[in-house]
This record gives C-alpha cells, structure tokens and sequence, in this order.
C-alpha cells in the first residue's frame, strides 16, 4: 500500500515537473505569484455568495429560511453557466457597440484560454474571467434581499437571468470592459460600487415596490429568526471580500495591500459608528446592527479600495452607517416599501455614498489609473462630477431595465405566491422542504 | 379535588419546582407557553425599525392537588414566583371530577 503510494506521487511529481518545464520553455508571461493571488481571490470572492445565503437566511422568518437560502445557492448555478454561456462576453468581450456591449468572440469561453489578456497580463484570462463570475454571481443575489419571503421562485429565475443578462453584464462593460463608454469617461469603480452595489440595491427597490409589500407587513413582528446566521454570514463576506477588493488589483502588488487595508478599516469603522448610534438612539447595542455596520462598511469602500488613503477610508466607513441607518430607519418606514433585508438600504444606499466618496478621496499617487484627484485631494469637482453622473446613470439603467423585466414577467402570471402560500411559508410552499421540523407546534408562536 | 393552573416567568420555573417538591407535590405537568397580560409585550429594535413583540415566552404549570393542600399550594407559588413587576403572571384554579392513575387503574385523590 506504502509502496503504492509512493509510487503514485513520483509519478505526480514527474507529470508536475514536466507541466513546469513545459510552463517555463514557452515565454508565456503568467506569473505564478499573481496567479496564486488571484486564484486565492477568486474562491474568496465565491465563498461570499453562501456567506450571503446565511446572512440572508438569519433575518428571515423561519418558515422562509430554505427559500431564502436558496435564491443566493440556485444563482451560483445559474449564473455559473449564464456567464460561460453568454455573459462573460457581453461584459469583457471585444468592444462591439461603440461603448455598449462587447461583442460575442467570448460566447462559451471561446479563446478565452490559459495565456494573459489584456485586462490582466500577468495571469491566465480564464482566471480573469473566473473571478469576474464570482461578482456576477453574487451581484444579483444581492438583490434577493428586497424581495424576500413573497416571490415566485420562478419568476425569481427568470428574473434573475435576464437581469444579469441585461443589466449586470453590459454595466460591467460600460465601466470595467475595455472600451466601455463610462470608463472612457473616468469613472472611478475599483471593485463594483457602482456595478455591483448600487445596480443591484435600486434593482430590489424597484423589484421590492413592485411585487409589494409581505402580507402583514407593519402589523406583524417579522424580527430576524437565527442572528447568529447573520454573523457567520457578515463574517464570511467580510472574509471573501478582501478577495473582492484586494483582488480587484489583479495582481499581487503594493495595490492589492493597499485595497487590502482600506477594505477592513472602513469596516471596522462602520461596525463601531452602527453600534454607536444604535446605542444612542435606543440604549442597547446589537449584534444585528454590528454585523450590517460591518457589511455596508466594505460596500462603501469597494468602489474606493484603491483608489483612496486610510485616513479617507476611516472617514468613509463612520459615514456610512449613519448615512444607511437613516435611510433604513426613516426613509424606509416613511415611504413604506418592503425592502425585507435591506439590499436597497444597505446596498444601494452604502454603494451611491462609496461612489461619491470616490470623488471625493481618490488620490493618483495611490492609483494613477485615477485621471484626477478627488475633491478633498486637491482635484477640484471634476472626478465628484464625473462619478455623481455615473451613479445617476447606473440608477436610471438598472431601474429601468429592472422595471421592464419585472412587468414583462408579469404579463404572463403574477410576481408573488398565494396569500395562503405566503402563510404557510415559502420553504414549504415552494420547495416542500422544512428547516425546522424537531420543533413544536409551541414554539412556531415565538416568530409568527 | 382541584386543578392550579399557574403561568409564570420562565425563570421561576426552577424555583416553584423546588418549593413544590419540599412541600411533597410530586405530579405537575409544566408547558412552555405564549402570552401577554399588562407587560404588553416588549419593543425591540431591528435595523433602528421599532418592532414590538406582542407575546412573551411564559412557562404554565398544571398541579391537581387535593382541596387541604389548595391554599398552602397557592401560597407556595404566589410567593416563590412573584418579583412585583409586571409580567409575574397569573394563577386559576379548576375543579376537577375524576382523576385515574392509568398504571393501577386507582380512581380519585388516591390516585394523585
């Protein structure tokens, strides 16, 4: 058996050794130091979407939790493939419609391939466009939030793919693929503010307002059943998202640690101003209200991860949490949607103020991508003004699509389960499934 | 013979128990239960939204105790389980017909 064994390694050492001389005799310029980072990254940035299952699940009631769950594990199937399929190259293909999309030389990975592109020179483009699926798969499971514990799971699919398809995959063109018409323009978006968070925040609230409001909504507590998920959830997205910033680098360089230390000061300084005004306003600090700190802590910083200092990260951060805390806590109960978990007030909310304060920090001699300095840098309003337009553009884009998707769909059968659907559950209901089954009859009273 | 049905704070539970069992009342049947009186429930904050939960976790336990006990039984619980806030809870008595232990097939207060 030893024998075996041994012989077996010796022999995957030779097929190693042999792949490495092959490596090495072509003049290929991946770099095996960049790669390793990026491949780390990129299954950091996968294990956020299941962080955001258990971040999502903790705060719905107990007879949601499996559907809930489910809308952020269905996606990373489905957008697994979509990407391969057709998004990658509406995102990153070869740029097609003057700005608008790429063209479809990408479709089902076609000469993607092993050697570098030019979006990263130094590590494989199939590891490029791995990583950028990790954000495409958690983009729209963001938006599942708003419309928790009522939809259709159908209507969630349908939506969801034509959503990634429509709105996630020629956003990211505009501002991350070459030749996209934002970043001609010189929009700031290192990590997804703008692509990720705001586009998907002011999808759930359209999304949200539209399929209306849960049944008793307002009358009846609907408090989060299991917060412990909640932190395991917060503390896996905190954890998956220095890949997300970090990574955005694409390489392995004095960027990537920069983007590495912004990204966890601005959340260590959201979680602390969360708690603070919590407590001051109602005497009692939460765990709740620690673990979203934390969370709309590292959306405001990932449009600015590299692009601005500490100091301004810090500064970012404490903002944040009073900047959502009144939008969930006063915005919210005035207008009276029903955005359940918050994607709109946590995401888009935390994502527009990330954005402009891209204009405000960005610093060239961090990131000399950036073509000026932010307001508060010396640069004068230009880059304030240039991201202020791109977030109104990628307001009025994602609300508008997600508005036509969503009426499209209900042409053809309604947005929402039953009233009776709706009461037993959607783990039930939909999926035929109990979370919970050991516990008694008693205590489905505790949360109603 | 007479049944004491007691709703109380969870935390008293352990207490009353022990009272109970110095005064030599073996049999009760304890139930965990939702309910509101004059606390009203309590408020909770969730994302700075007020929330209020209506019904509260009590624990109700059910004694059937002959009527030369009923009073000392009463007085057992009253005190044990009172703090002087709202929410201590509350106490009814029944009267009860018949009792039967199933094992021996003894009818009332023998069987108790």
């Amino acid at each position: 058996m030893k024998l075996k064994l041994l012989s077996l390694s010796v022999s995957l050492l030779t097929i190693l050794s042999l792949s490495s001389a092959v490596y090495a005799a072509d003049s290929s310029p991946v770099n095996t130091g960049d790669t390793s980072f990026m491949f780390v990254s990129t299954i950091l940035v996968f294990l956020m979407t299941p962080g955001l299952a258990l971040f999502y699940g903790g705060m719905v009631r107990k007879k949601n939790v499996l559907g809930t769950m489910l809308h952020s594990f269905t996606i990373m199937g489905l957008i697994s493939i979509q990407w391969i399929l057709i998004g990658y190259t509406i995102a990153f293909g070869p740029d097609a419609f003057g700005g608008l999309l790429g063209n479809f030389s990408f479709a089902g990975f076609a000469g993607v391939g092993v050697d570098p592109s030019s979006y990263a020179g130094t590590i494989p483009h199939e590891l490029f466009a791995m990583y950028q699926m990790m954000f495409a798969i958690i983009t729209p499971a963001l938006i599942t939030g708003a419309f928790a514990e009522r939809i259709k799971f159908p209507v969630f699919l349908i939506f969801t793919l034509a959503w990634s398809t429509l709105v996630y995959d020629p956003l990211a063109h505009w501002v991350w693929g070459s030749g996209g018409w934002l970043s001609k323009l010189g929009a700031l978006d290192f990590a997804g503010g703008t692509v990720v968070h705001i586009s998907s925040g002011i999808s759930g609230l359209v999304a949200c307002i539209m399929i209306g409001k849960r049944k008793g909504h307002g009358k009846v507590p609907m408090a989060p059943h299991n917060i412990p998920f909640v932190l395991i959830g917060a503390a896996l997205l905190w954890f998956g998202w220095f890949g997300f910033n970090g990574g955005s680098a694409l390489a392995m360089n004095g960027l990537a640690i920069s983007a590495f230390v912004t990204t966890n000061t601005a959340a260590a300084a959201a979680l602390l101003s969360w708690v603070i005004i919590e407590w001051m306003q109602h005497g009692k600090p939460t765990l709740l209200g620690a673990a979203t700190g934390a969370v709309v802590g590292l959306v405001a910083i990932t449009p600015a991860a590299g692009f601005v200092g500490i100091v301004p990260a810090i500064i970012i951060g404490l903002a944040v949490s009073p900047i959502c805390y009144f939008a969930i806590s006063v915005i919210k109960s005035k207008f009276g949607y029903d955005d359940a978990l918050d994607a709109f007030g946590c995401h888009g909310i935390g994502g527009i103020w990330g954005a402009i304060a891209t204009g405000l920090f960005a610093d060239r001699s961090i990131n000399s991508y950036a073509r000026y300095n932010g307001l508060f840098v010396g640069g004068g309003f230009t880059q304030l003004g240039i991201q202020i337009f791109t977030v109104i553009v990628t307001i009025v884009f994602a609300a508008g699509m997600s508005f036509l998707i969503l009426k499209a769909i209900s042409l053809f059968t309604s947005l929402r389960v039953t009233e009776k659907e709706e009461e037993d559950g959607l783990d039930i209901s939909q999926h035929g499934e109990d979370a919970y089954p050991q516990f008694s009859v008693q205590e489905t009273f505790n949360i109603i | 013979m007479k049944k004491i049905e007691a709703v109380i704070r969870p935390a008293k539970l352990e207490e009353v128990k022990e009272a109970l069992n110095k005064f030599n009342i073996n049999g009760i049947t304890v139930s965990q239960v939702m309910g509101c009186g004059l606390q009203k429930g309590r408020k909770e904050y969730i994302r700075g939204v007020e929330v209020t939960m209506n019904l509260l976790p009590k624990i109700k336990i059910e004694i059937v105790t002959d009527e030369r006990r009923l009073n000392d039984v009463l007085n057992i619980i009253t005190e044990v389980s009172r703090t002087g806030e709202v929410g201590d809870g509350k106490i009814f008595v029944h009267d009860i017909e018949e009792a039967i232990r199933i094992r021996t097939g003894e009818r009332g207060e023998s069987a108790l």
